[in-house]
């Protein structure tokens, strides 16, 4: 159909940036992760396991990522409980809101990740909107500190910058549900709440499943919300990638954390693919 | 309509007398914005009865069968079903069950689980659901498909599986809209007959939805016939057939042909045809089927008229003929296979064949 010169000309240079800009670095974080730090900081290009050695023994590793972990799963958790029932009400009661209320679900994305970050911080901060509220109301007589620079302020922060990207598979696989299934359950004598459980809620499987990787992935991966917001409590494993690649200059060990943590991301999105076709019967 | 009270439908109403009232729609009215899809439709259906909502696509008759299910509100007018207000009941309370267009399986569930929904969600138990979802299936006879996806068996299997999941839950009226649309013509005509005698052995009273008005002749008790939102003629297949009210449902069952004249003195005048008439005088419209138009003959009583001869064409044991009399009138007549062998014919029928009808009235 098209030429062969045509063709390469398409398909080259997407391929080569992916090539450049993805595959190589990774290549290059590959190696590294095998070699070594000297005292006088050069990069000794020895091959050994040292670094996973290191990153299996070293506790500090662990309950960081376990850690990082636990705050995905929450904000995981708490995205999906509110981009949920948003997404149905969407889909099935706004009628000819529908595309307004969508594109105020689109809305935020376009707002620098930054800017919403530090927005909470002048929310949450001990002398920030939500304190001064709090005492003038006389709820509270002083500042209320676990409210930033805590495990909670990611969380809360991180919620609202991924909830849109629950919201949006979610919607999408309830606007896939043909209406006159839902028809059919109530024909059968289904209430809407058992409409919902039976016949919804588990045709929704594949967007939530979508929804739930989007966010659990995105934020175990964050590293400016646990920096702007999280405290000494609230730091994230991408946040020590940082400081290794940084300040203290351990690129083989950072390169490793990063590997680790690599095998885990594409290990979830495998399942999660898995989990989506499973459940969906196009 | 008019035509309904001007016109006697004896078969009609000794049928509906004879048996109890199940459901009853007095006056239904909807409109949808500016669109007037349904007006003051008014209809009596007697337990057990097959009842046709025949007529073109547009008709309204799939929205009438949705005001029935619950799935839209009339504008006005309300339902009865033995003797209790239908329409203020959610679609989930009522005593009915639709076997829809696109079937409406959901694809998550086995067909068995198909079934077994709305015994599930009337919290019957466990042994009761087995027994009438295998009875079910057997009826149907998709017993052996128990345990498949509805996406893993053929359009025809899944017509069946959505008529076992009505079925099961044993309702007082079962709704199909155009169940058979999707099928093809030999399995079309097959289901025509299992449908039929499924209807019989279940009891259930049955509404069922089409535009093909062979189907609703073949399988239906008594065919209501809508057009344009308003019920043209509603009566058995074959008075509705053999004595169509107007013009529009003598064109829209079979073939006709429409002859329109005027009485006078008791002669029917139709361009160059005439005959003898009880009718009072005025102008007059009449059908007259093609079978009862036959090569003349020289019967007495009989009208008669010269024709040419224009097509001729082959329709298995008969041929249909178009001549042309004079003032240019076309005319249809069957005949035996074969046809004509002559240019010109005179053709004649039965005064008593041609059957007054009254104008279609436009309507937007």
């Amino acid at each position: 159909m098209f030429s062969r010169a045509y063709r390469t000309m398409v398909t080259v240079p997407p391929l080569a940036w992916v090539a450049v800009f993805l595959l190589v670095p990774y290549a290059l974080m590959f190696c590294y992760s095998f070699w070594s730090v000297s005292a006088a900081q050069t990069i000794v290009h020895s091959w050994n396991f040292a670094n996973y050695q290191e990153l299996l023994e070293k506790q500090v590793y662990w309950q960081t990522l376990l850690r990082s972990m636990w705050i995905a799963a929450r904000v995981m958790l708490f995205s999906l409980l509110l981009g949920y029932p948003l997404a149905y009400f969407l889909s099935f009661y706004a009628g000819k809101r529908k595309d307004v209320l969508y594109q105020m679900v689109i809305i935020p994305l376009w707002v620098s990740y930054l800017v919403r970050a530090y927005a909470w911080k002048t929310i949450l901060g001990s002398d920030g909107v939500l304190n001064t509220l709090l005492q003038y109301l006389h709820l509270t007589k002083h500042p209320l500190e676990f409210l930033l620079y805590s495990p909670f302020a990611v969380v809360l922060t991180l919620t609202h910058i991924y909830t849109p990207f629950t919201i949006l598979p979610i919607y999408a696989s309830l606007e896939h549900i043909p209406r006159n299934l839902v028809e059919a359950s109530h024909d059968l004598g289904a209430s809407p709440a058992q409409t919902f459980w039976k016949v919804i809620f588990p045709l929704s499987i594949p967007g939530v499943v979508a929804g739930a990787t989007f966010a659990f992935v995105l934020s175990l991966g964050d590293f400016l919300a646990p920096l702007l917001l999280g405290g000494p409590g609230g730091i994230m494993i991408s946040n020590i990638v940082v400081s290794l690649f940084g300040a203290a200059y351990n690129w083989p060990l950072g390169a490793a954390i990063s590997l680790g943590m690599l095998v885990i991301v594409v290990s979830l999105l495998f399942i999660s693919e898995r989990l989506e076709k499973k459940w969906s019967h196009s | 309509m008019s035509s309904l009270n001007t016109l006697p439908n004896v078969d009609t109403q000794t049928a509906s007398a004879a048996k109890t009232t199940l459901l009853s729609i007095r006056n239904v009215a909807k409109t949808f914005g500016p669109n007037v899809v349904l007006r003051d439709i008014s209809l009596e259906i007697a337990q057990g009865e097959f009842l046709t909502i025949l007529g073109e696509s547009g008709s309204g008759k799939t929205t009438l069968l949705r005001i029935i299910a619950g799935f839209e509100t009339a504008t006005s007018g309300d339902l009865w079903m033995s003797n209790e207000r239908l329409d203020q009941q959610p679609p989930y309370r009522r005593k009915v069950n639709t076997v829809f267009q696109s079937y409406a399986l959901f694809p998550h569930l086995t067909v068995e689980e198909n079934v077994a929904y709305g015994l599930r969600v009337a919290n019957r138990p466990d042994s009761e659901i087995k027994q009438r979802v295998q009875e079910a299936l057997d009826k149907v006879k998709m017993s052996a498909h128990a345990k498949k996806k509805p996406s893993k068996i053929s359009g025809g299997q899944q017509q069946r599986v959505a008529l076992a999941r009505a079925l099961v839950n044993r309702p007082q009226l079962l709704l199909l809209d155009e169940p058979l649309s999707a099928l093809d013509a030999n399995l079309r005509r097959q289901m025509q007959v299992e449908l039929k005698s499924l209807q019989r052995e279940v009891g259930i009273t049955f509404v069922f939805v089409t535009h093909d008005q062979e189907e609703a002749m073949v399988m239906s008790d008594r065919i209501a016939l809508l057009r344009r939102g308003e019920l043209e003629q509603v009566a058995t297949p074959r008075e509705i057939y053999n004595r169509p009210a107007t013009a529009y449902v003598a064109q829209f069952i079979g073939h006709t042909n429409l002859l329109r004249g005027e009485v006078r003195e008791g002669v029917a005048q139709c361009g160059p045809i005439s005959w003898k008439t009880t009718l009072p005088d005025g102008p007059a419209l009449f059908s007259l089927r093609p079978e009862h138009l036959r090569v003349s003959s020289g019967m007495p009583g009989a009208a008669r008229v010269k024709a040419k001869v224009l097509t001729q064409a082959f329709h298995g044991a008969t041929d249909l003929v178009r001549v042309e009399c004079a003032d240019g009138l076309v005319l249809t007549l069957r005949t035996p296979s074969g046809g004509i062998k002559e240019e010109n014919v005179g053709v004649e029928f039965e005064p008593a064949d041609a059957i007054p009808v009254l104008e279609s009235q436009e309507r937007s």
